[in-house]
């Protein structure tokens, strides 16, 4: 695994802090109405671990157990990226405005 | 380089992606936008790493599988089962975290520096204890397991035993990655810590369970970014993070308790108080009581819990809602937040029954209602309308933000039995002079309403 340098860290930490307060922003604004797809949604965002786990399995040099693990992974993330989208989609088609509107 | 551009636009459209959820009329966007950034992380990081015919099919197979599994959870789930699916979930996404931990730490230790180990440590305790307090959790959602909590002695001594053990073999593990064997103690006691950790959290308590695991599933996709030094992961790691966060912190504010009160102090284990006193009885009702009483309403205010979900009955209230709107009766509904088994719960269950969104008002906007409403409804809901909370000290709920549904005119409690909800404590609402009880399954009973209205009607 390559070596992380110490500013790739700090650049890191930075990026962590800056993106979870831009989180808690944008999460306290959302309507009370939607915290169900809400947590679907970010549910289903949280599955770009698959991310990670693509990089591992392609990364080469692996052997069996950890390729089994990376793709045991790979799939894991892939139901909650494909479902947790889908889910999200069919909950929100269900809201609608008086009169008929849909969301 | 190429991959970190795209990697870029992807971490931008998951920011917008959440920013369009925060109102009905975008909210579908912001599905959409997730999704074209999901889509594109995966396309490029494929597209620009070194993809073997080997290593391709692991991945085209894994992916494939993922889809047959995911497809049908998504479609064909019923809405009433939506907290169960999103424990399942939170549980597939700690796992993925915990076994890349683990297949990286396998592949590369000990060649692998301190802060990548320690960050690794901190994803493996995260996804494995998301992993298995998520299955419980799911487990009681789905009543496998007793919805009730489970006590046993020392149980919190017990969990921070068991917490301390993997966060010191996470420290030495930092410090001697060579050791595997401490990696081993580390895996299995994060995944004991998570069961531990659910294992006494009663049934109602769920809505800030899932929304604190929600939590730990981003956190450890962002522990994982530290470790592959990898921004789109830290960020959309740390969406999820806070998401979850912001749900439990306001789940634990609707219940006026404190994030170690629903961890540890296992409420609802016992019906707490002994009835002392004269024995308190109720005025059970027939469904022809309350219709007649129905009759000239102006204001109807529906008050839904978690018995709502269990009976199926949104479709019914409906239903309902639409003789007493055909008679000019205004049907609104009373949403509290912690109702249900997840946040949002009722609001969802009722716009799947095609409720129009604008009707289901939240706990601030609908109490000054109450005073002028002809009656209140509440169907399966128990501990939120309970007016002890506004006034009994002694009451385990004291404190907690309720609907004041007493305030009505007259209310039509809804209930099964007259058994306690979660808090184990005795409901005064149920002996006020304007409450009219009716026993029975929701469904059932305005199922019973709906005919008995037409009948006057013919």
């Amino acid at each position: 695994m390559h070596e992380i340098s110490s500013a790739d860290i700090i650049e890191n930490l930075f990026v962590f802090v800056l993106a979870s307060f831009l989180g808690l922003e944008l999460i306290r604004g959302v309507s009370r109405l939607l915290h169900t797809p809400l947590m679907s949604l970010t549910n289903a965002i949280s599955s770009i671990a698959i991310v990670g786990s693509l990089l591992l399995v392609t990364a080469g040099g692996m052997n069996r157990t950890t390729t089994l693990l990376g793709a045991a992974a790979i799939c894991c993330s892939a139901i909650n990226a494909i479902g947790g989208f889908m889910i999200t989609e069919r909950i929100l088609k269900m809201f609608k405005r008086k009169g008929g509107g849909a969301a | 380089m190429k991959t970190q551009f795209v990697y870029l636009a992807s971490a931008a459209l998951f920011i917008l992606s959440i920013k369009w959820m925060s109102q009905v009329r975008s909210s579908r966007r912001g599905n959409w936008a997730g999704s074209l950034a999901m889509l594109l992380a995966v396309a490029g990081t494929l597209a620009y790493t070194g993809l073997t015919t080997t290593s391709l099919g692991w991945v085209s197979g894994a992916i494939a599988l993922g889809a047959i599994i995911g497809i049908p959870m998504a479609v064909f789930m019923p809405m009433t089962a939506v907290p169960q699916r999103t424990a399942l979930s939170h549980a597939f996404g700690g796992l993925a975290a915990g076994l890349v931990g683990t297949a990286e730490y396998l592949q590369y230790a000990p060649h692998i520096g301190t802060f990548a180990m320690g960050a690794l440590c901190a994803e493996m305790l995260l996804g494995y204890l998301t992993f298995t307090g998520s299955m419980l959790a799911f487990g009681k959602l789905q009543e496998i397991i007793p919805t009730q909590p489970i006590i046993y002695p020392l149980r919190n001594v017990i969990s921070i035993a068991t917490l301390l053990v993997a966060i010191g073999s996470g420290v030495f593990l930092t410090m001697h990655p060579e050791n595997a064997t401490v990696m081993w103690t580390l895996m299995g006691s994060s995944l004991l810590f998570g069961i531990l950790l659910v294992l006494p959290i009663g049934g109602a308590d769920m809505p800030t369970v899932i929304a604190i695991l929600n939590s730990y599933a981003g956190l450890s996709a962002c522990a994982m970014g530290f470790v592959m030094n990898n921004k789109l992961l830290i960020i959309a790691g740390a969406l999820d993070g806070s998401s979850g966060l912001i749900l439990s912190i306001l789940m634990c504010k609707a219940m006026n308790r404190s994030f170690a009160n629903v961890l540890f102090a296992g409420v609802g284990q016992t019906i707490v108080k002994a009835q002392t006193g004269p024995v308190k009885q109720v005025k059970a009702y027939t469904v022809e009581d309350a219709v007649s009483m129905l009759d000239g309403a102006r204001l109807v205010i529906v008050v839904p819990g978690y018995g709502l979900a269990v009976a199926q009955a949104q479709h019914a209230v409906k239903e309902l809602a639409a003789v007493l709107n055909a008679r000019g009766t205004e049907v609104k509904y009373a949403v509290h937040p912690v109702a249900g088994r997840m946040p949002g719960h009722m609001n969802v269950l009722l716009a799947e029954a095609d409720v129009p969104y604008d009707d289901l008002l939240e706990l601030e906007h609908v109490n000054p209602l109450f005073p002028e409403a002809d009656m209140a409804i509440v169907l399966g809901a128990n501990d939120v309308v309970n007016p002890a909370a506004r006034h009994d000290k002694s009451s385990p709920i004291y404190g907690m933000p309720i609907l004041d549904v007493d305030k009505a005119r007259s209310v039509m409690v809804v209930k099964r039995s007259m058994n306690p909800g979660f808090a184990g404590v005795d409901n005064e609402l149920f002996y006020l002079d304007n409450t009219m009880m009716v026993f029975g399954d929701a469904k059932k009973v305005v199922t019973e309403m709906v005919a008995d209205f037409k009948r006057i009607a013919a």
